[in-house]
């Protein structure tokens, strides 16, 4: 199963090597069968073969670097702007690569706003910034069909009080890994 | 009665079993005074009614209610106007229990300086309907007194936030009688009336994105109206409740469309590279008012159902959201944001002003009652979110603080048919 898996992946990796530009469609439909190869547990891991070491290893070297990428997954923007910032380059640079080297990898990308404006323009607001966000993801070569775009307008507040320490906070949109 | 005149004065009403505390201040510019004898009959039903229909009068705040100092008429035959002087009408009745475990509540409304009967009525019901019928008298006392139909027996809907459980809520126009329509650990926005007051159409993320769903009050059942890709949202039903208004980003950029009102047959209105939504049907069904961005700031604009053309509305500094009509078509009502509040205003379309009715907050989502006299919207006190009204005229302000959670979201409901 794990070699199965194992060669998914490389045959995966290696038609994302080969269609870094488009047509992008065709190549975004991962096997299903592939889906987990970046999580594989760690329990799992110690109960392979000695083949399975070096693949569970490897496994685990991916789930690291999706569990780094993930600490920093927030772009922020300033009030009633939805342009991403040269500030958040680097993230979204590391995502990007990430996502174009990982193409079984899928990602949410959320959007959300501050309180001042209504909660309608605000899940507007949030969409344009998740579609911001995703547009470049895919100028840094991820693929269109690894990302969806969602907003939660002013819903989901990370802080709640009324100053710009904390609506700064609430302007961002998150690059979360869905589950596979 | 001592007692509740006591209250009523420090103008701090708590009804038994409310969920809500309600707080008044301001006065209309004339008050009437009224004074509203304790029926005869049970005593408790009596005084129930009677704190009912003194605090919906006293909440508008057109009237001041007159204790009637231990006088008890019954009857107009008992009353004698050399007794009652400074009182323009009072109200007595009676409460009979009937056979069948209704009761049967005759009032009168007389006019003490004409010396007239404005009202006689009986009103049977339930016995455990002692409030719809409090609300229902003190609509038929409202009319008679301002010429304006009663708001009393309406109701509002409001989504709560409390320890992120949301739940969607339709209470009385008091706040009472609460009943959750809906409770989900995900967002829940902009609950919308149909007409009729029998389906509430909202906002709904139980599915990880905004959703439109169309739920009936009366069988709990509901349907999904909207779920194309990116977020649906804002529905807002026509005056005849055939269609509604909702916003879709499908296509792109947040834009309206109209659909049936089970989600067929959906046609774009709006076409802009920008922000349009909030969308509100005037009360002929040939317009509507919605909010965008299209000219650099969040501002209202109209556009007619049949699409085409888009006149700006509004050119205020700061920003405008949240337009609704006033049932006459005449005015809309706005959420202003500018130098970093919130301010509940009116812009009235023939003059072309802008009137700020409120101090300024956190003062969002409001709606006018469907007698256009009072605006029902969303404010914060202490960090929560709480429902307040204004009346139309900016002079009577009252806050309905609820004893938990968060409030938002609210929308006045129609008149009951």
């Amino acid at each position: 199963m794990m070699k199965k898996l194992i060669l998914s992946v490389l045959l995966l990796n290696l038609l994302a090597a080969c269609s870094s530009n488009p047509p992008k469609e065709e190549v975004a439909e991962p096997a299903t069968t592939s889906a987990a190869t970046t999580e594989a547990p760690a329990a799992d891991a110690q109960a392979a073969t000695a083949t399975d070491a070096q693949a569970a290893a490897d496994a685990q070297a991916a789930a690291d670097a999706q569990a780094a990428l993930m600490e920093k997954n927030s772009v922020y923007f300033p009030f009633d702007v939805d342009a991403v910032q040269d500030a958040d380059r680097e993230t979204i640079m590391n995502h990007a690569e990430y996502l174009a080297s990982h193409p079984d990898a899928k990602v949410r990308v959320e959007g959300n706003a501050d309180e001042r404006g209504s909660s309608e323009y605000n899940l507007g607001l949030g969409q344009r910034r998740a579609k911001n966000t995703k547009r470049a993801l895919v100028l840094g070569g991820a693929s269109d069909s690894q990302i969806e775009t969602v907003s939660y307008g002013e819903e989901k507040p990370r802080c709640s009080e009324h100053n710009e320490a904390c609506w700064a906070q609430n302007r961002r949109a998150d690059i979360n890994y869905s589950a596979q | 009665m001592r007692r509740w005149i006591l209250l009523c004065l420090s103008f701090f009403v708590v009804p038994a079993h409310a969920v809500l505390n309600i707080e008044i201040t301001g006065a209309g510019e004339h008050q009437t005074p009224v004074s509203l004898v304790r029926f005869a009959g049970d005593a408790a039903t009596a005084q129930g009614l009677l704190d009912i229909v003194g605090s919906d009068l006293i909440r508008t705040g057109l009237f001041k209610l007159v204790d009637p100092a231990g006088k008890t008429p019954h009857e107009p035959r008992d009353i004698r106007p050399s007794e009652w002087v400074g009182v323009e009408a009072v109200l007595i009745g009676s409460i009979q229990a009937m056979d069948d475990g209704k009761v049967a509540v005759k009032f009168r409304l007389l006019d003490l300086v004409r010396n007239a009967e404005l009202l006689s009525q009986v009103v049977t019901a339930k016995e455990d309907q002692v409030r719809a019928i409090g609300h229902r008298i003190a609509d038929m006392v409202y009319e008679r007194l301002t010429g304006s139909p009663g708001v009393f027996s309406t109701r509002i809907a409001y989504v709560s936030r409390d320890e992120g459980v949301y739940r969607l809520v339709v209470a009385d126009s008091d706040g009472d009688n609460e009943q959750a329509l809906l409770t989900s650990k995900e967002p829940i926005m902009s609950p919308s009336w149909s007409p009729d007051g029998r389906q509430i159409a909202y906002v709904s993320f139980e599915k990880r994105r905004a959703m439109v769903y169309v739920q009936s009050l009366s069988s709990r059942m509901r349907t999904l109206i909207a779920d194309f890709p990116g977020s649906n949202s804002a529905p807002a039903w026509s005056p005849d409740g055939t269609q509604i208004a909702m916003v879709l980003t499908r296509d792109g950029e947040s834009q309206i469309y109209v659909a049936n009102s089970n989600g067929g047959r959906l046609r774009r209105i709006t076409y802009s590279d920008a922000i349009d939504t909030e969308p509100s049907f005037s009360p002929d069904g040939q317009s509507l008012l919605f909010t965008s961005d299209r000219g650099g700031s969040p501002q209202i604009y109209r556009v007619s159902i049949e699409g085409g053309s888009v006149e700006r509305l509004t050119f205020e500094s700061g920003n405008a959201f949240s337009p609704r009509f006033h049932p006459d078509g005449k005015s809309f009502v706005f959420a202003h944001f500018g130098d970093g509040v919130f301010h509940i205003a009116v812009h009235d379309l023939e003059s072309r002003q802008t009137q700020i009715l409120t101090a300024g907050g956190w003062e969002k989502k409001p709606s006018f009652a469907p007698n256009g006299k009072m605006i029902l919207f969303a404010t914060e006190v202490q960090g929560r979110g709480i429902l307040a009204t204004v009346s139309s005229d900016g002079r009577v302000k009252q806050k309905m603080v609820a004893q938990r959670g968060d409030i938002r979201e609210p929308m006045w409901g129609p008149f009951l048919k």
